[in-house]
């Protein structure tokens, strides 16, 4: 009795955990690599190919480089909020991926094992919750620098993430009414049961949530924060070596949280497509931690496509797009969908 | 705490913030200093420094002779050689009272306009990166490794030629020249095409652009614009047709401007230059006559005492040379009015009451070189 206990709480959820930051760190580690080589392919370059073959050992290359630089701390800065505030970024940008759910339920060695850490009955308030102390570290960065740069990109990006947190969180509003949970694996298995992926009843919404995703991880169209030919960097302008990774790490642990919320949220999370054709049945037993995987991935290369295509906004009209267009659309769809869901039946009983 | 309070002292007990832009900047295009004092995002005004990249270009025209200055001035706008060298040669075969042979004269336009699209890419490329669009940039170095690759093969130099000699060139073409313009110039409207296609009509881009640095016609005329900063604001003054130079007027082309004098029209203007440039070309390459490509002059260059003033329509604006010589092989003064210098006079006020994300995007649309500024 004891011995299970101890599986079943202590023993398979520092499993999962390992697991999930090893899993994480190598994903951000090739994020980063295939950004590089995506905008290069669409650059008409080739990007990296000197480290191993077609630099594939880059990511290790560039974390031992970042490791050996000389860790500067500027002389007029606030040395203590100046070290935490990397930290401040990276650990919300880790512990949002206690509650994704990768995949279903399965049976390992006779024990029933989720394929997530844990599946919190406010899963999605978790993840926007947690999400948001990650700004935090943003500000006391550019802040504690005692630099003007950095001071500049610190105050957009309060102001940007502000706005758009509270967009963001009115798009999935629609979901929840749909699911009746904000539980994770809860609006998964809904999405299961009703036979529909909630993009298909809240387009609208994923839109939104997925434009409000980029702007809040602070990526182009939206990088405003870091707009290197404005502000130079932005906030992690004096930021050198290891800490300016952590920044780094932070800013694609993110993007890979707004993708997988995107995917768990609108796209089915680790559900196979196509579940009513016949035909197509076979697709079932592939994994379902593949399919969320795949799914991931697609928004990943969204995000570098973006990159590849757009100018930037100003400051000025990053804000009316978010407070004018994308709130009181967010609202709308809100309203809209809960009057629908009563008249018309369904949703959450 | 002490740290505590210089911060405050900096940052709030003063309702402005000044921020100096530059001279290590990545968006300034070399080392232009810009001090900005900005009310949050705002900007209140802005100053220029220049002369971080000052080598006494003019007065190293007093010491070299005629010949030998040509080179040097090679370093002045370094995106258009060419033109610099076109004219200052130009200007000393007035001094002298000779032309260049017609062969001469033609390969002259054909590189000049070769290069006018090369500089264009580049402002291109680098403007649309301020402003965040990164792609443009090296699809535009795609275009233009074709045209440099065309200079290497003629002069053995791709960004500071010294393509031409006082008199006429002093290269022959190489074989197989015609038809590598030819292949270059061809798909060239295309992909000016596709990189509109990534702009023009882009949200975002008119966004940026739109409104942002708008200069009245009169405004531009009183500060001294010239170039695609000038006919942006509407104003149809170009000196290849205004007062035609080398063989200019034996070609087809047309001068777009632009009617608000916005970031946008410039960008819309400096586009169809490049197709206007790319149909020069295309009309030279089959033009070229044959015959000498050097006029008759004496080895030793000793132009009459007396001085010249002559002007060129350089991708940047009105590039003018003024020499006065005392009858030595060296001028007495050499003076240059460099485009990029004047123009950068409208920054201020382009700027003024605009979000630091527009100076960038000015820098940009004004086309400015450094080198050529401070010379």
């Amino acid at each position: 009795m004891d011995l299970n206990f101890a599986i079943d709480y202590v023993i398979i959820p520092f499993i999962k955990i390992g697991v999930v930051f090893a899993a994480l760190s190598g994903v951000i580690a090739y994020l980063t690599l295939l950004e590089r080589k995506v905008i290069a392919f669409m650059q008409v370059r080739l990007g990296p190919m000197r480290v191993g073959p077609h630099g594939l050992l880059q990511p290790i290359a560039d974390g031992l480089k970042l490791m050996l630089k000389e860790d500067i701390v500027p002389e007029r800065a606030d040395r203590w909020i100046f070290t935490l505030a990397p930290i401040m970024t990276l650990i919300p940008a880790f512990i949002v991926f206690a509650v994704i759910p990768f995949g279903p339920t399965v049976n390992i060695f006779g024990r029933k094992v989720g394929l997530y850490i844990t599946d919190i009955n406010i899963g999605a308030l978790y993840v926007m919750a947690i999400s948001s102390i990650g700004i935090l570290g943003i500000i006391l960065g550019g802040w504690a620098s005692n630099s003007k740069y950095p001071l500049l990109g610190a105050l957009r990006s309060a102001a940007q993430m502000v706005s758009y947190e509270v967009a963001l969180g009115f798009s999935i509003m629609g979901v929840f009414i749909l699911s009746g949970t904000l539980s994770l694996v809860g609006i998964v298995e809904a999405q299961r049961d009703s036979h529909y992926w909630y993009v298909f009843l809240q387009p609208l919404g994923f839109i939104l949530f997925f434009i409000c995703g980029v702007a809040e991880t602070n990526r182009a169209p939206f990088d405003l924060p870091e707009a290197e030919s404005e502000l130079v960097a932005g906030f992690h302008t004096e930021y050198s070596g290891f800490r300016f990774s952590l920044f780094f790490l932070a800013e694609y642990a993110a993007m890979i949280v707004i993708s997988s919320m995107a995917v768990t949220l609108f796209w089915g999370g680790w559900l196979p497509p196509f579940p009513n054709v016949p035909a197509l049945a076979f697709l079932g037993f592939i994994p379902g931690i593949f399919w969320f995987a795949a799914k991931v991935a697609v928004f990943l290369y969204f995000y570098l496509w973006f990159r590849a295509s757009w100018p930037r906004y100003r400051y000025d009209q990053l804000m009316k797009v978010g407070w004018q267009v994308l709130m009181p659309l967010a609202i709308a769809n809100l309203i809209v969908t809960a009057i629908l869901v009563l008249v018309l039946g369904g949703g959450a009983k | 705490m002490s740290t505590n309070e210089a911060l405050k002292e900096t940052l709030f007990d003063a309702s402005e913030l000044t921020v100096s832009m530059g001279p290590q900047h990545p968006s300034t295009h070399g080392v232009l200093q810009v001090k900005l004092k900005l009310d949050g995002e705002r900007v209140i005004d802005a100053e220029c420094v220049i002369g971080y990249l000052h080598r006494g270009v003019e007065k190293l025209g007093e010491h070299q002779t005629y010949g030998q200055f040509v080179p040097t001035l090679d370093r002045m706008d370094y995106i258009a050689a060419v033109s610099n060298c076109l004219g200052y040669c130009e200007t000393i075969e007035k001094l002298l009272g000779i032309t260049a042979p017609p062969r001469a004269q033609y390969i002259r336009v054909l590189m000049t306009e070769l290069n006018r699209i090369t500089s264009h890419l580049l402002w291109l490329g680098t403007h649309a990166l301020d402003i965040g669009a990164m792609t443009v940039f090296l699809y535009a170095f795609r275009e233009r490794e074709e045209i440099l690759k065309i200079f290497e093969n003629y002069c053995g130099a791709r960004l500071t030629t010294h393509m031409f000699r006082i008199g006429g060139t002093q290269y022959e073409l190489y074989e197989g020249f015609h038809d590598q313009v030819r292949t270059s110039i061809k798909d060239f409207p295309k992909k000016v095409d596709e990189y509109e296609t990534l702009l023009t009509q882009n949200r975002i881009w008119i966004g940026r652009t739109r409104g942002v640095g708008a200069i009245s016609a009169k405004a531009a005329i009183d500060i001294g614009l010239t170039g695609p900063a000038l006919r942006g604001s509407g104003v149809n003054w170009d000196l290849r047709k205004a007062k035609p130079y080398a063989v200019y007027s034996d070609f087809e082309f047309d001068i777009p401007t632009g009617s608000t004098g916005d970031t946008y029209d410039r960008y819309m203007v400096r586009m169809e230059e490049m197709r206007q440039s790319a149909r020069i070309v295309s009309q030279a390459v089959e033009k070229i006559p044959d015959g000498p490509l050097m006029a008759k002059l004496s080895k030793i260059i000793k132009p009459p005492v007396g001085d010249i003033y002559h002007s060129i329509e350089s991708p940047k604006g009105e590039l003018g040379y003024y020499i006065v010589s005392d009858n030595s092989t060296m001028a007495y003064r050499a003076r240059v009015r460099p485009p990029s210098f004047v123009n950068l006079q409208a920054l201020k006020q382009m700027v003024k009451g605009h979000m630091v994300a527009d100076v960038v995007a000015v820098i940009g649309t004004l086309d400015i070189v450094l080198g050529e500024i401070d010379r």
